[in-house]
């Protein structure tokens, strides 16, 4: 997983609220047994006509945004169903950091592992942001992970909050099985607690 | 001793480490598998040299790509669908895991096979690569949803890392009126909660009318949980719980399903535990109901109108607009009047037994309406044969339903079963976002009762006018 520590890069603005997996990968991608190559399918249904051809209204084929690494979004962002496709699309598009009043859990989950930040912002600091986004290419935002910022193009800045132990996995990289598996002692020591108290686990 | 909930009691049972900033390693009973959300972990697993930690409590079953029409043992036509079967075909042997091929007849849905073999058990922790994971918390086991990268790491370590959610308690006082299901109490907290009412909670649903329902819908209440948002849903083991575990194939037996008993039986949440959100619904006040929109928040009685968008506010009133188009549908027309193409009966939500006898009840002696298109998928393998053996199968064919084999179809339409644009869906599935069952195809959510009743007359119907 590729460390986050410092982002500064164009956002594009996405105002729609509970945003779901299935419209940021629909299903018919999921077929693949491989975690890369979804990028061009992300928000496929909305992003190609049935013929799939471009639909030059959506954000992300306007010119200015298709280098997006930012995404501003509404409340309730990636709810439903809980595949990783949908980080792994984002990601293979080149997005790293999501924008949202809220998200659904498994895929706030899902970011961390895979080296997206998902920042949770009051809905008025997201409203200035989608503004700062609806500038274009211009527009860069700048977050930064360690001192837990983002700085609008305006040079506002605004703080966030993030879970210390994901912060720390984020920021270095870190595999979470191999930390898990440092633990193994407890693990097994759980496991013959489990097989004495309920054996018929 | 302070009083717990009895999501804090589950949870208590299984944290093999705590961290000091709370990050706790939850410690996993079971673990589902289906062929999805699996091989990217299953190929982890391998690039890094590592093993399935515990095999033996590791269950597997092919579901979301799986043809159910009756001449599938040719084999699976779509080549991706079938490499992904495939694949898990491979991983569940190479790795040694329970599995139950497609050629198995306890094949089905994960969230179905899971309880009726005996894995789920009250008081467990159950995940899977999927967000209706959140079914098997009507055991009174804790269970939820999980990314592949999560898959990956409990088969590695069979374990989850986690913090603790907080606690909701979901009330449905009384008892519910003639014609309305579990389906509509899911749906009708939805309604009242929003789809992210539930985030950051695990929500215990307790009241008269959830006492009073089966099992099988409870487990229909617990796996829409993850629509209100929630991490989980539970509710608390009782006897009826006990008399459907009783005898399942992997259910303890003798000595130990004693000790289980005994064991369950404290599995409740203490009088004056703390709860951090209540909701309280009357369950005389629930109405048969279905949606209109493009999220399972968007909830009316049958009885009600189409709504216009001005009657919401803030972000929603754009979504609504967004879904009123979508869905093809002017505000003021009743609900009743909406003509559908196309009734899909089955999905982990509604694939059970139950569901196809309060469907058949509904249907027998019946014609659906003529042009439409009718499908009944069951569940599993074993509630297909169960079906049959009852009688209900002859019900559904007769009145012009399809009878297919089991697997989730046309609940997510990864498989052959696909709406086409525009074409209107009377489903007992969870999902109406855009495009779930097909590009532009449009789903109204619903009881399987009320499914059938509008496959009866070919409009979205209350169900009680055919009762
Ligand atoms: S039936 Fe639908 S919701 Fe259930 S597991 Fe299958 S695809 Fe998911």
């Amino acid at each position: 997983m590729d460390k986050f520590t410092k982002l500064s890069g164009i956002a594009a603005p996405l105002p729609l609220i509970n945003v779901d997996t299935d419209m940021i990968i629909p299903k018919q991608f999921l077929k693949t047994i491989k975690r890369s190559g979804l990028g061009v399918n992300l928000f496929d249904e909305m992003r190609y006509d049935g013929e799939g051809n471009e639909i030059p209204d959506f954000v992300l084929n306007k010119p200015q945004y298709r280098n997006a690494e930012i995404l501003v979004a509404g409340d309730n962002f990636g709810c439903g169903s809980s595949r990783e496709h949908a980080p792994w699309a984002l990601l293979d598009f080149g997005i790293r950091c999501v924008i949202a009043p809220s998200y659904a859990d498994i895929f706030y989950n899902n970011c961390f592992k895979n080296g997206i930040l998902p920042i949770v912002l009051p809905q008025e600091q997201v409203d200035i942001l989608m503004k700062d986004a609806e500038k274009g290419a211009n527009a860069r935002i700048e977050i930064d992970l360690e001192a837990q910022t983002i700085t609008s193009s305006d040079g506002e800045v605004f703080s966030f909050d993030v879970d210390s132990f994901k912060k720390h996995c984020l920021m270095n990289g870190l595999d979470d099985i191999g930390l898990t598996l440092e633990k193994a002692a407890s693990i097994k020591s759980f496991e013959s607690k489990l097989a004495s108290e309920r054996p018929w686990v | 001793m302070s009083p717990k909930t009895l999501y804090d009691k589950i949870w208590d049972a299984h944290v093999a480490h705590e961290g000091d900033d709370g990050t706790c390693l939850l410690y996993i009973d079971r673990h589902l598998v289906h062929e999805v959300t699996s091989p990217q972990a299953f190929e982890g697993l391998r690039m890094a040299g590592r093993t399935v930690h515990a095999p033996d409590k590791t269950i597997a079953v092919p579901d979301h790509n799986v043809p159910t029409t009756l001449d599938r043992a040719k084999g699976i036509e779509n080549e991706e669908s079938r490499i992904q079967v495939e694949a898990l075909d491979k991983n569940a042997k190479d790795f040694g895991i329970h599995y139950y091929p497609v050629s198995d007849i306890r094949q089905g849905i994960v969230h179905i096979v899971g309880p009726e073999q005996g894995w789920t058990l009250p008081g467990m922790t159950v995940v899977c690569g999927d967000s209706h994971t959140a079914t098997h918390g009507a055991f009174g086991a804790l269970a939820h949803g999980i990314g592949t990268s999560e898959v990956e790491h409990v088969l590695a370590t069979q374990t989850l890392i986690q913090k603790k959610s907080k606690n909701m308690k979901v009330e449905i006082t009384g008892k519910l009126r003639p014609g309305v299901t579990a389906k509509d109490i899911t749906l009708s907290v939805i309604g009242k909660t929003g789809t992210a009412g539930g985030t950051g909670y695990v929500i215990e649903y307790c009241g008269e009318a959830i006492r009073d329902l089966s099992m099988e819908g409870r487990m229909t209440v617990c796996n829409m949980a993850i629509e209100g948002g929630a991490r989980a849903g539970l509710i608390a083991p009782d006897e009826k719980t006990y008399e459907y575990v009783m005898g399942r194939p992997h259910a303890p037996k003798g000595a130990q399903w004693e000790a289980a008993l005994a064991w369950w039986k404290t599995l409740y949440s203490d009088p004056d535990a703390h709860w951090d959100k209540v909701v309280t619904i009357k369950g005389e006040d629930i109405a048969p109901v279905v949606t209109w929109g493009t999220s399972p928040e968007d909830v009316l009685p049958i009885t009600a109108s189409v709504p216009a968008p001005e009657d919401f506010t803030g972000g929603k009133v754009e979504a609504a607009k967004r879904s009123l188009e979508y869905m093809g549908l002017q505000p003021g027309t009743p609900l009743n009047q909406i003509k559908i193409d196309t009734v899909f009966i089955g999905s982990c939500t509604n694939g059970r037994i139950e569901d196809l006898r309060a469907a058949a009840a509904i249907l027998k002696g019946k014609k659906i309406k003529d042009g439409l298109r009718a499908m009944v998928v069951p569940g599993s393998g074993l509630v297909r044969a169960q079906a049959e053996e009852e009688g209900l199968a002859q019900i559904f064919i007769d009145a012009g339903f399809e009878w297919r084999l089991a697997g989730c179809s046309m609940c997510l339409a990864m498989n052959p079963d696909q709406l086409s644009p525009g074409e209107r869906c009377a489903a007992t599935s969870n999902r109406n976002f855009e495009g779930r069952q097909g590009r532009g195809g449009r789903t109204h959510l619903m009881s399987p009762a009320m499914a059938a009743a509008a496959a009866v007359t070919g409009h979205l119907t209350d169900v009680r006018e055919l009762m």
